[in-house]
């Protein structure tokens, strides 16, 4: 059974009390400290196996998440360490892996979809729904009009070079893998990630 | 990495050369500290910096941005010369004995077939062996004939004298040879190096060749495929690793299998070249099993549509006519020819090289889509950020879309590290606001776009609306339904190829090794390699038994390493020709009398005995490793040094041809360069210790302490130019023109480079106008637009600037 801090203190009033301590009149002070005693903040926490995103180390980290006190009742992550279970890094974590948390609580994180119209100064909100419907559509347009079926040579090339896509290299595998089924099946050469840069 | 984090506490020495482990891995340094501490390991430092790499080296040797390949040739001319080399693994595992035809030659800077006209080498008949009736290549046992590949390197590698490597890198001829002292030391099976590089050695117009120059040694000292030993790149970004393993890089498919090209108009053309007939008797050659690979993948791409009868769907690949990296890209971009591009977390804006040009590019563009979790400087490339990013959003006509992404703790799936380990995560929250996960984004534009084609029609439609996309919520594509779909499944029942009466492996079931995938269309696998990872036993990535049986650091249940959970590639060349360990001190894989056994999985067929004399290398149809690489390397067959193309000295070898002369520089870019009397001082970039890329200005703590752009530089330059710290500084290149702090630091030195001092000056690279760090120039403001010969990756480590004393920003550089 897994005692909190808490519980902990009580146990100790308890035993403090048929003590010769308790004797002592402090069995009340023990009872009022217990009862004052931050629990852990990590107690109420969902611990969730990670792993840094940042280098290619690949250190394992612990993300501690909650939705206790959050305003609009969905779980934030408030503490980051490293996993000691993970053979790599041992616990142990970088200046970057250790204020990783910040990363993921950024205020410059981005919230919604915007969209800046030709020759704008600024962005505008807008939803899911039209920007990729819109996106959909831009990509089709350009592609119709400038697929290459065959090369000079009559050579069947079914490429389309016009458009380019730049892969991330902080997205799982699985997106990778889902990002090239999608976006080779339309012709893009134009297709890199940060590997050479 | 050839070898594991982990395996760094088996070397003897580490060697970390165009990388800085300390400050950019610093939890991979660990095991650096580890080897030292524990394995009485010496660590050797060569960089232009006193990085703090070098702070804890036992031995650190300064060096001139750019000129890796001429120190690295005096290092092979020292271990050749003194015979310091491990001879038997030398004779019996690499190609030292093979006879080079006659015809191959290098004179004044070239090799044989160079076309001036054309700027490559347009005729490697002569980059090749001599071979026999039979097929075979011709060697000489006894490295008699001075055709000999281990010939020729002595002969090709005799003009880098430690004068020479003194007088080109400004490396002190004693500091030099203490260098080459400590490597020779491991020139037997009782030691090894670990050489540790990252993009100190890639980002230069000769940077494949940087690597490969190592790899050279390596053999020679016989430490690959030995513990403790390899050639080990530290890769940067979190799953940089996967995503190029997963062929998203404009020629490639995934697992290293190649896009075909317009010449391989057809299937049989395109596996034409891909025979890799073994050239040497009895050697395995597995990529003999190419077929297998790529009809699995087509299959798990286009599924019932790939069938024998299209040639497994090969026109719905398209075929390329020239690579189009990133270069290319922003090269296309910049000349009008590109109206579209999507950037899924890549920030190109700071990431490509000559930020004006790539500015023009994206203003250029029609449209342009951000996926990314972070205001990037690309999402607002058409804002007005005064000085640091001088544009005018009227007249820019790009329409951009900004979709927010989920990040770190946001999504599951795996990360592959940098040794190949391949990690499950798990989600611990959800994104903030609307923001969606990438499978979540690319399903969405896929649906879109078959809606779109299925009702409307358009340009080929077919590979589209064929693509496999059987996922139980066609939206929201599971990632653990993606890892097996990656892993490959039985799409038929299989028979057992050593009792056909038996059923191996069921229709529907998960395959349990590359190794059973088939080219009739019975199997699939998105990406051969990952093969393994999920079987009918369970997602392997997910395993997290951090034991290490062997002590040497194997750890063989934890998550999965690729290929079929090897720690340690090549390691069949940690045993001698008889299969016994070289020494006690790095047994690794041994032959027990009937398989091969040991710390790893072996690197080789488990049950071929020894005395059928197959090589350890695989992976080539030689069998062994190549000090002569044939025609593998666009710009020779032998590593050579030129120059960067910001060229700081006439090339001492051969001024005629001072530069890289295949690298390929675009014509918009020809008069990019800049020259040492214009630029005088040598300038390369870096990464700080407490900054990620262009991402951790948007994280609080770090910018605290590292809160603005500054350049660093040694005093003798300071001094010279009236500099103090903290001082304004102008930097310019041919390029453009940055304003920066001045950090006058004793970690820059002056070097004597022909004679002469050179001051080299440092740059880190993630500051920009975004971000809550002090608004900054992008230095890549300053870079040249050309990459390396192999790979195109830009030039970013060794380029010409001058520097001035200069004011302030006149918009004040506040916290954005």
């Amino acid at each position: 059974m897994a005692v909190t801090r808490r519980q902990f203190m009580k146990v100790s009033a308890a035993g403090l009390a048929a003590s010769s301590v308790g004797a002592l009149g402090f069995v009340g002070a023990s009872e009022s400290l217990a009862a004052n005693v931050r629990p852990y903040r990590l107690e109420k926490a969902t611990e969730t196996r990670n792993t840094c995103p940042y280098c290619a180390v690949g250190c394992g980290v612990l993300v501690y998440s909650s939705a206790d006190g959050t305003k609009d009742g969905k779980a934030r992550a408030f503490h980051i360490e490293g996993d000691s279970d993970n053979p790599i890094n041992r616990g142990t974590l970088c200046a970057r892996g250790a204020a990783s948390l910040g990363f993921a609580n950024s205020v410059n994180r981005l919230q919604y979809p915007m969209h800046r119209k030709p020759g704008s100064d600024k962005f505008e909100r807008v939803s899911w729904d039209f920007a990729m419907e819109r996106i959909a559509k831009l990509a089709k347009e350009d592609r119709d009009k400038n697929f290459i079926a065959k090369n000079r040579d009559g050579v069947t090339v079914n490429r389309w070079v016009s458009t380019g896509f730049l892969a991330g290299s902080a997205c799982s595998n699985e997106a990778g893998y889902l990002t090239y089924k999608a976006i080779r099946s339309t012709g893009i050469l134009a297709l890199e990630n940060q590997a050479r840069i | 990495m050839t070898n594991s984090w982990n395996d760094i506490k088996n070397a003897d020495v580490v060697l970390i050369m165009g990388g800085n482990a300390a400050e950019a891995h610093p939890c991979g340094f660990k095991w650096v500290v580890e080897a030292k501490a524990n394995n009485g390991a010496k660590l050797i430092v060569v960089d232009p910096r006193f990085t703090r790499s070098a702070a804890v080296s036992d031995l650190y040797a300064p060096i001139r941005p750019g000129t890796d390949i001429a120190f690295l040739s005096g290092v092979m001319r020292y271990l050749l010369g003194t015979g310091k080399i491990h001879q038997k693994y030398v004779n019996a595992y690499t190609n030292a004995s093979y006879i080079v035809k006659e015809g191959f030659k290098f004179e004044d800077g070239l090799f044989t077939g160079y076309d001036e006209a054309r700027k490559n080498y347009v005729d490697r008949t002569t980059w090749e062996y001599e071979f026999d009736e039979q097929g075979m290549a011709k060697v000489d046992e006894t490295l008699q004939n001075p055709r000999c590949a281990i010939n020729l390197l002595k002969a090709h590698v005799e003009r880098y004298t430690p004068e020479m490597v003194e007088r080109i890198c400004g490396t002190p001829k004693d500091k030099f040879l203490k260098v080459c002292e400590l490597i020779a030391s491991t020139a037997n099976g009782e030691r090894s190096m670990t050489s540790l590089y990252a993009l100190g050695w890639t980002q230069h117009t000769t940077g494949a060749q940087n690597i490969r120059s190592m790899a050279m040694i390596q053999l020679l000292l016989g430490n690959m495929g030995i513990p403790g030993g390899g050639v080990n790149a530290l890769r940067g970004h979190s799953n940089v690793q996967g995503i190029t393993d997963f062929g998203l890089l404009t020629t490639s498919t995934p697992g290293y299998l190649v896009l075909p090209s317009e010449r391989e108009a057809t299937y049989a053309d395109y596996m034409k070249s891909r025979a890799f007939k073994p050239i040497r008797p009895g050697q395995t050659s597995f990529w003999q099993n190419y077929g297998k690979f790529f009809v699995s993948q087509q299959k798990s791409l286009f599924g019932k549509a790939a069938t024998k009868e299209n040639d497994w769907a090969y026109d719905y690949l398209p075929k390329f006519d020239t690579a189009y990296d990133v270069l290319k890209i922003v090269d296309m971009m910049a000349g009008g020819q590109m109206n579209g591009l999507f950037c899924q977390g890549l920030n190109v804006m700071m990431a490509a090289p000559n930020k004006a040009k790539v500015q023009a590019g994206l203003s250029k563009l029609k449209w342009l889509v951000i996926m990314d979790p972070l205001e990037t400087e690309t999402g607002r490339f058409w804002e007005n950020h005064g000085e640091f990013n001088n544009v005018d959003p009227k007249s820019i006509q790009t329409e951009v879309f900004q979709l927010p992404t989920t990040a770190y703790a946001e999504d599951e799936g795996t990360f592959t590290n940098s040794s190949r380990v391949i990690q499950w995560h798990w989600k611990s929250v959800a994104g903030p606001g609307e923001s969606r996960g990438d499978i979540e984004i690319i399903a969405d534009l896929h649906s879109r776009l078959r809606a779109l084609y299925a009702k409307e029609g358009g340009a080929f439609p077919d590979p589209i609306l064929n693509t496999t996309w059987d996922y139980a919520k066609p939206a929201h594509p599971e990632p653990v339904e993606l890892l097996k779909e990656i892993n490959g499944y039985a799409l038929e029942d299989l028979p057992d190829p050593a009792d056909p009466t038996k059923v191996l492996l069921k229709a529907g079931q998960l395959l349990p090794g590359f190794a059973v995938m088939r080219d009739d269309g019975k199997t699939s696998g998105g990406c051969w390699i990952y093969t393994g990872v999920y079987t009918e036993a369970g997602n392997m990535s997910m395993r997290r038994d951090a034991s290490d049986p062997s002590g040497l650091g194997v750890h063989p249940n934890w998550g999965y390493a690729w290929p079929a959970n090897r720690r340690v590639l090549y390691n069949r060349a940690s045993a001698d020709p008889d299969g016994k360990a070289w020494s006690e001190r790095k047994k690794y894989i041994t032959w027990n009398g009937s398989r091969w056994v040991g710390a790893d999985v072996p690197d080789y067929a488990p049950t071929v005995a020894p005395d059928k004399s197959v090589g350890p290398f695989i992976m080539n149809p030689e069998g062994t490793a190549r000090l002569f690489s044939r025609t593998a390397m666009p710009d020779g067959p032998f590593p050579e040094h030129y120059e960067p193309m910001d060229a700081y000295i006439a090339n001492p070898l051969h001024p005629k041809v001072n530069t890289n002369p295949v690298a390929r520089v675009f014509a918009a870019d020809a008069k990019s360069f800049g020259t040492p009397d214009k630029f005088p001082i040598v300038a390369t970039s870096y990464r700080l210790a407490e900054h990620f890329h262009y991402w951790t200005k948007n994280v609080h703590d770090n910018v605290v302490v590292q809160p603005e752009m500054f350049v660093e530089m040694g005093e003798r330059l300071a001094k010279a130019k009236g500099i103090k710290n903290g001082d304004w500084v102008e930097v310019s290149s041919q390029r453009g023109m940055i304003k920066a702090k001045a950090s006058v630091s004793k970690r820059f030195r002056p070097i004597m480079v022909d004679g002469k001092p050179c001051d080299v000056i440092g740059l880190p690279i993630h500051y920009g106008f975004v971000g809550m760090a002090r608004k900054s120039y992008p230095m890549n403001t300053l870079t040249p637009a050309v990459g390396d010969a192999s790979t195109n990756t830009p030039e970013y480590k060794a380029f010409l600037v001058d520097v001035k004393k200069t004011t302030p920003p006149a918009s004040s550089p506040a916290v954005a």
